[in-house]
């Protein structure tokens, strides 16, 4: 490197205008594009979970039908396809309430967490309805014959216990949540770090330095995410080993 | 909806002539990963810490950072550095300049750390038993190795590899934005050409679920036969 050319770390400056300041912007954006499809993936879990353990047949038919559907293509074909066709579906749905929202905007930030959430969610269908699977059957038996309603069961007996068996899984989707987050940047709508990445090296040229410097945000993210992750898992086994 | 109908049925030919790419992608990154997964196992497993430290830090960067990432940094890394380079005056730039063979180079490498982290736990999951019985045996450590403590930890973890394997070949559809005209990248080319946003993503998802479908089938019987001896046996 000679002395005219400007480093490539000073390339990586956090002032005004150096790409380190906008891959923090960056950095924010996937985070929250992350947290948000997590939350979704959340009740789209909890949804197939009961569906799948239902005594009705036609809810397991259709709760098996979204996992093996979503776990048989390309998240990247689903993103494209959920992403331009889930504002289309919701729209036609909400033209039957009127025709009020018939010309309704689907924020784009809500359609690709929507989809990331969809996508995750068959994932966590399977975690929830493992970890469901696994909490002995007595005790559940038992707090039936002291009269809890399915409610207060669900709140006292199964969610807390569940807790246990499905957090390895559900750190496993959250790591996935971060990773999966990037293809949102082929949508174009999003300033994600991979965006933020991409265009920092096609405007230098310093592909390799940005791309590396891409991979080290993402690699930090999934570093705090597995010490948080560490800590939880000490705190719901509390009381086991 | 019967022109959209047409439309849908008419590309399939075009989609089905990729699969064949999206096929060798998943195959030849399959091969060489689970291939590179054997010493990034061993590496990770050595008491060395001049072994042991680079494949964790190895594993780590594989998993800790998104697939689509790597792909970028080794497609545009590499086209940054290798024109200009001797590789240009080789035979090898005939292949370089095609966006396939950065592709299979990144999946490989991605493969080796996820496969490799889980022959690792498959290779210390084999009875301690049978490495003792192999050493009063005489054998030496390779021939161990060879004979024993893989072929028992592919065994233990072939479940979790056809996993990996069927996950690859859905990743392969990453390819599509370095310009490798697989079944994705032919999708997205169609979506191009015709303005329909629809009607190729969806042949596309039907050739996926069906492809998935049958290497998962495939991968079942793989399975069966490697673990014919440890069947359940058919009446308890």
């Amino acid at each position: 490197m000679d002395a005219s050319s400007p480093s490539l770390l000073s390339l990586m400056s956090f002032s005004q205008d150096g790409w380190g300041a906008r891959f923090i912007e960056g950095l924010v954006v996937t985070v929250q594009v992350s947290v948000t499809a997590y939350a979704v993936s959340l009740i789209f879990g909890l949804l197939g979970a009961s569906a799948k353990l239902s005594p009705y047949k036609s809810l397991r038919v259709i709760a098996d039908g979204y996992t093996t559907l979503v776990r048989a293509l390309p998240e990247l074909l689903l993103l494209l396809l959920v992403f331009y066709s889930g504002a289309d579906a919701i729209k036609f749905l909400l033209s039957f309430l009127g025709d009020d929202y018939a010309d309704i905007e689907i924020d784009p930030f809500a359609a690709a967490v929507g989809a990331l959430g969809f996508i995750g969610g068959a994932y966590m269908t399977e975690v929830m309805r493992g970890a469901i699977q696994s909490i002995p059957p007595g005790q559940i038996e038992a707090a039936k014959a002291c009269g809890m309603s399915p409610l207060l069961r669900v709140r006292r007996i199964i969610l807390p216990q569940m807790l246990r068996f499905a957090l390895p899984g559900m750190s496993n989707l959250w790591l996935n949540a971060t990773k999966d987050s990037s293809l949102i940047s082929v949508l174009g709508s999003f300033q994600d770090i991979l965006f933020m990445g991409y265009r920092a090296a096609s405007t230098t040229k310093h592909y390799s330095f940005f791309y590396s410097m891409t991979a080290l945000f993402f690699l930090a993210l999934t570093l705090v995410s597995m010490a948080v992750i560490r800590l939880l898992e000490a705190r719901v086994n509390r009381g086991y080993k | 909806m019967d022109e959209s109908i047409a439309f849908f049925l008419s590309i399939f030919p075009r989609l089905l002539a990729a699969v064949p790419l999206t096929l060798a992608l998943t195959a030849i990154s399959g091969v060489v990963g689970n291939a590179l997964a054997v010493p990034v196992a061993l590496a990770r497993l050595s008491p060395n810490p001049f072994l042991w430290i680079p494949s964790a830090i190895y594993i780590l960067l594989m998993r800790g950072t998104p697939l689509l990432v790597q792909t970028y940094l080794i497609y545009y890394g590499l086209g940054e550095v290798l024109p200009g380079s001797f590789i240009q005056q080789t035979f090898l730039w005939e292949y370089l300049k095609d966006g396939f063979w950065y592709a299979v180079f990144a999946f490989s490498l991605n493969t080796a750390g996820y496969t490799g982290e889980i022959l690792r736990g498959a290779m210390s999951a084999v009875p301690k038993g049978e490495i003792e019985a192999a050493k009063a045996y005489g054998m030496s450590k390779w021939l161990i190795l060879w004979r024993v403590t893989l072929p028992r930890a592919i065994q233990i973890c072939l479940p979790a590899m056809s996993g990996e394997t069927i996950l690859l070949l859905k990743a392969t559809s990453l390819a599509s934005l370095i310009t490798v005209w697989d079944v994705m990248g032919t999708a997205r080319q169609i979506q191009k050409e015709s303005y329909r946003i629809y009607e190729p993503l969806l042949a596309a998802g039907v050739i996926y679920i069906v492809t998935v479908f049958i290497l998962t089938r495939l991968l079942n019987f793989v399975e069966r036969r490697i673990n014919q001896h440890r069947a359940a046996p058919v009446s308890a």
